[in-house]
């Protein structure tokens, strides 16, 4: 009863403030929308039980990327006339309304014979509850004995993307 | 109700995903702003996340772990994360640079590839 009624509070409002990001015209409000957005999307993996990626959802998208971008729209100090005009017209509200809910009706479908309705439904949060799914020594064991490779060419990539960002963005080095 | 939604607990997430997904995408086809572009990009790697973390959670049948096996989609959305960091840094700076030479972040007029 509590996850069904958590699932759609925070399925509402991943929606709402998804669609306030891609709806407002002023960047800044979309920045703090999809800060909102981030901290529903933690709570839905706290219920898919992710604990660890929900606090680092928390604490590197919505606490490192988000002040980022606000950073960078606060820097830019956009005019009125540079954001230029609403250009969302009816027409295309009406065609992301029926795409939205083309994608949904066809995942739904789709889903349908992949989760049969009296078919068996492996939840590995109760299956696994007690080797502790999702939590820290089974999400780092995955990191850290699994897939190690992967992980370290990860610090790789973050150091290139450091180099690379400040490259572009300082023009003459 | 209930019960519908426990039959389909599976589908609802997924779904879900499936939807904030399209709403990125639309937000990168629709919006002329490169920094709402950036955060549309945001919001799908996010549905994607979410759909790592909702099959990790529900596994298909033929793909179920054996009983004390692990989960590889938590990794997955680990290194998304990480991945998605680099990009909106590198993102953000292109931004800049590009805002630099033409005082704009309107994409329509980042044309300078086109011929």
């Amino acid at each position: 009863m509590a996850e069904m009624i958590l699932f759609y509070l925070f399925a509402t409002g991943v929606l709402v403030a998804g669609a306030q990001v891609v709806l407002r015209r002023n960047p800044i409000y979309g920045a703090l929308s999809l800060v909102a957005c981030f901290f529903f999307l933690a709570g839905l993996y706290v219920l898919l039980s992710a604990s660890l990626i929900a606090i680092l959802q928390v604490m590197v998208y919505a606490g490192a990327v988000m002040v980022l971008f606000v950073f960078v729209i606060m820097l830019l100090n956009l005019k009125e006339e540079e954001l230029g005009e609403q250009r969302i017209t009816w027409m295309k509200g009406i065609g992301l309304v029926s795409v939205i809910a083309g994608v949904g009706g066809l995942a739904w479908k789709v889903l349908a014979e992949a989760y049969p309705a009296n078919g068996p439904l492996i939840d590995m949060a109760v299956r696994e509850g007690r080797r502790g799914f999702g939590g820290v020594k089974q999400v780092g064991h995955i990191l850290y004995i699994s897939s190690v490779l992967p992980f370290e060419v990860t610090s790789l990539l973050l150091l290139v993307a450091v180099v690379g960002a400040v490259v572009v963005a300082k023009g003459k080095i | 109700m209930e019960s519908f939604f426990h039959a389909h607990a599976a589908q609802h997430y997924l779904v879900l995903a499936a939807i904030l997904f399209a709403l990125g995408a639309a937000g990168v086809v629709l919006r002329r702003n490169a920094i709402i572009v950036l955060m549309s990009v945001e919001l799908m790697l996010n549905a994607v996340n979410l759909t790592f973390l909702a099959f990790s959670r529900f596994p298909l049948t033929q793909n179920a772990p054996m009983p004390g096996g692990i989960q590889q989609g938590h990794g997955a959305v680990f290194f998304v994360i990480a991945v998605a960091a680099a990009e909106a840094a590198v993102g953000l700076a292109i931004v800049i640079a590009a805002f630099r030479s033409r005082q704009s972040v309107n994409v329509d007029e980042f044309d300078t590839l086109k011929f």
